[in-house]
């Protein structure tokens, strides 16, 4: 069985009219995730193999902030799909506030056999991918920059600089700037990161807002050195530009798959959950796109050949170099705090 | 209108309003359907979410941030319709005192961008104006400046590309009144001794703004919902009040934060077309009379 593809941004509307499909023919989901060459990916990786081992259709659908139409669909009491891939701050916030299904483990084993950090009751990793530091190789041909102090120290390191607009990864890198150590991160110490970020403040020529904002920046020489995430970076090393990163003291962020309150096909979202987590369909990813499998288990596997797993962000002595982003502090209300204080640091 | 007409006048008048009514009815309909009623429906939720509430109006008024959006705004919108005025004004003179073939030209070259989508003129103006740029090349390369110029990535890079957008929204509605200025008026003047700047300034210009304030109007109001432009050529640092926004749907997960952020701007909007109508009958703004 092939998985049928309905990419399509305004659905989250269309949902809100009821268009929900008959459920009565052969078991089926609909999935959501974030398009472009990221679905393909997984659709060749995990989609497709999944559908078929298991039997059902994977209707896809995909959408750039699941947030909001989670918040629509299930808020308006019936919603059109089942399994959602949303950054993992969405899946425990959606739980949290009663969108997400409690997830029952003994039907998830390779859910269940995952670490204990790559999962909530809520959510299994999905894929992972790393806010890094990258530079131009033009710039600093050796002693490069491996450090986010070395971010801060615009003395040893001159060259222009750009950060992500946004307070995900950003506090993080700013505390570890100031010396915090990378497992003694949370609780965020937001006065401390806010101050440390004060002081790199003159020297950002961009706070970029999009991936491929950030890729344009390195790719064209715009800045010297910056935040990205690991994949845009690769992408733009690939196609020739003379650029690199270091996984060291990288911000290791996920996505992970949950399930919505109340999804119309429940029994069967739960099957493919399961199965898309599978060490092997898992280790397939990588190889379509350069973002690491959320199950671990897929190191393990044959599949991925060391070269390769050596520029993956969760191969385990890469994200041995990096901290793991705590999106249970992010959806806190600590964290909310300082992501809304976001916004009056960027205007001051 | 003002004075009793006889009878059978005021009958076929009514008839034919009636007509017009009709005529209308489908337009009407689809601007309550798509805009009234959504912008109503969002207006209510900024101000009811399990209760009434004014948290959101609240917020838009007391935070720092708000305040601060809106002025760079306001302070961006005016900038750019000046700018836009003084680039327009000669383009639009000069098409409208040109052979007709030669206006017909100058015209399309106003509206040509307009076929151009605004993400890829944002990002011509990056590939312009950026630091490895076209600009800042030529200019080192002419040894005009030894440090690249920081012309995007700040509210300088974002006004230039709006300029840019906007431009055509300005030189429409002045060459379309200037269009409508007898050119007798200027011989006239001539005749009478006036020095050809003189004529400019008693006569052309007064007769001409209509089509100015039509012009301001049009720029000012449609650059205080600019989006895509200060997002990919702001650097980060430049947040207008759209922005603001879509940054609002995303930090408290409902529409209602976002939508007073939407309804203070509606309202500052039609505030100013009532002052702008004050002055100047909106008809004539319009290009009714």
């Amino acid at each position: 069985m092939t998985t049928t593809q309905k990419f399509g941004l305004g659905w989250a509307l269309l949902g809100a009219i009821g268009l929900s499909s008959a459920a009565d023919a052969a078991e089926q989901i609909t999935f959501v995730s974030q398009g472009g060459a990221y679905q393909q990916a997984q659709t060749v990786a995990i989609l497709d193999p999944s559908a078929k081992k298991l039997g059902i259709t994977i209707n896809q659908d995909s959408i750039p902030d699941a947030w909001p139409a989670i918040k629509t669909q299930v808020g308006s009491g019936k919603p059109i799909w089942d399994v959602v891939d949303t950054p993992t701050g969405n899946c425990l916030r959606g739980g949290e506030q009663g969108l997400m299904e409690k997830l029952d483990f003994s039907k998830i084993p390779n859910g269940a056999a995952m670490p204990e950090a790559y999962r909530s009751p809520y959510s299994v990793s999905y894929e992972f991918y790393s806010s890094v530091l990258a530079y131009s190789q033009k710039t600093f041909p050796k002693d490069a920059p491996n450090s986010w102090a070395d971010f801060w120290d615009v003395k040893k390191f001159p060259g222009r600089r750009a950060l992500r607009n946004h307070p995900f990864a950003t506090l993080e890198a700013a505390l570890m700037a100031d010396g915090v150590a990378p497992d003694k991160l949370y609780p965020l110490d937001v006065d401390r990161a806010f101050r440390k970020l004060e002081e790199i403040k003159p020297h950002i020529t961009v706070w970029w807002t999009s991936g491929a904002q950030s890729a344009q920046l390195l790719n064209d020489g715009e800045v010297d050195m910056e935040m990205a995430w690991n994949g845009r970076v690769s992408a733009v090393a690939k196609e020739g530009a003379k650029v690199a990163f270091t996984y060291n003291q990288g911000i290791l962020q996920s996505t992970s798959l949950c399930i919505l309150k109340g999804a119309p096909n429940l029994g069967t979202a739960v099957k493919f959950l399961n199965e898309a987590v599978d060490p092997v369909h898992q280790a397939n990813l990588p190889l379509h796109i350069d973002y690491g499998p959320g199950n671990p288990k897929a190191f393990e596997t044959s599949v991925i050949k060391p070269e390769r797993a050596a520029q993956l962000p969760s191969e385990p002595a890469n994200a041995a170099k990096q901290t793991l982003m705590s999106y249970a502090w992010w959806s806190s209300p600590a964290g909310e705090a300082a992501e809304k204080r976001w916004a009056s640091f960027m205007q001051k | 209108m003002t004075t009793s007409v006889p009878d059978p006048s005021q009958k076929h008048q009514r008839r034919e309003h009636g007509l017009m009514l009709a005529l209308v009815s489908p337009a009407l309909l689809v601007i309550l359907a798509l805009i009234v009623l959504p912008v109503g429906w969002l207006a209510w939720q900024s101000i009811y979410n399990d209760g009434f509430t004014l948290e959101n109006y609240r917020r838009v008024f007391t935070e720092d941030v708000y305040w601060r959006s809106f002025a760079l705004t306001f302070e961006i919108s005016l900038a750019v319709t000046v700018i836009a005025l003084l680039l327009g004004y000669p383009v639009a003179y000069l098409a409208n005192s040109v052979p007709r073939g030669w206006s017909i030209l100058i015209l399309s070259l106003v509206v040509l961008p307009f076929w151009t989508s605004v993400l890829v003129r944002a990002y011509a103006w990056l590939a312009l104006l950026q630091r490895t740029g076209v600009i800042n090349q030529l200019l080192r390369y002419l040894d005009v400046i030894s440090e690249p110029l920081a012309l995007v990535h700040n509210t300088f890079g974002t006004v230039v590309a709006t300029v840019h957008i906007l431009l055509p929204f300005m030189v429409l509605p002045l060459y379309a009144s200037m269009q409508k200025i007898p050119n007798d008026l200027m011989q006239a003047g001539a005749s009478l001794g006036a020095s050809p700047s003189l004529t400019f300034f008693r006569v052309f210009l007064p007769l001409s703004l209509p089509g100015v304030l039509a012009g301001c109007t049009m720029v000012f109001v449609l650059c205080l919902g600019f989006y895509i432009t200060p997002e990919l050529l702001g650097g980060g640092r430049t947040v207008m009040v759209s922005m603001l926004v879509s940054r609002n749907v995303e930090l408290y997960n409902q529409f209602g934060a976002a939508s007073a952020v939407a309804v203070v701007l509606l309202l500052g909007v039609l505030a100013i077309f009532c002052v702008v109508s004050r002055f100047i009958s909106l008809d004539r703004v319009l290009g009714q009379k």
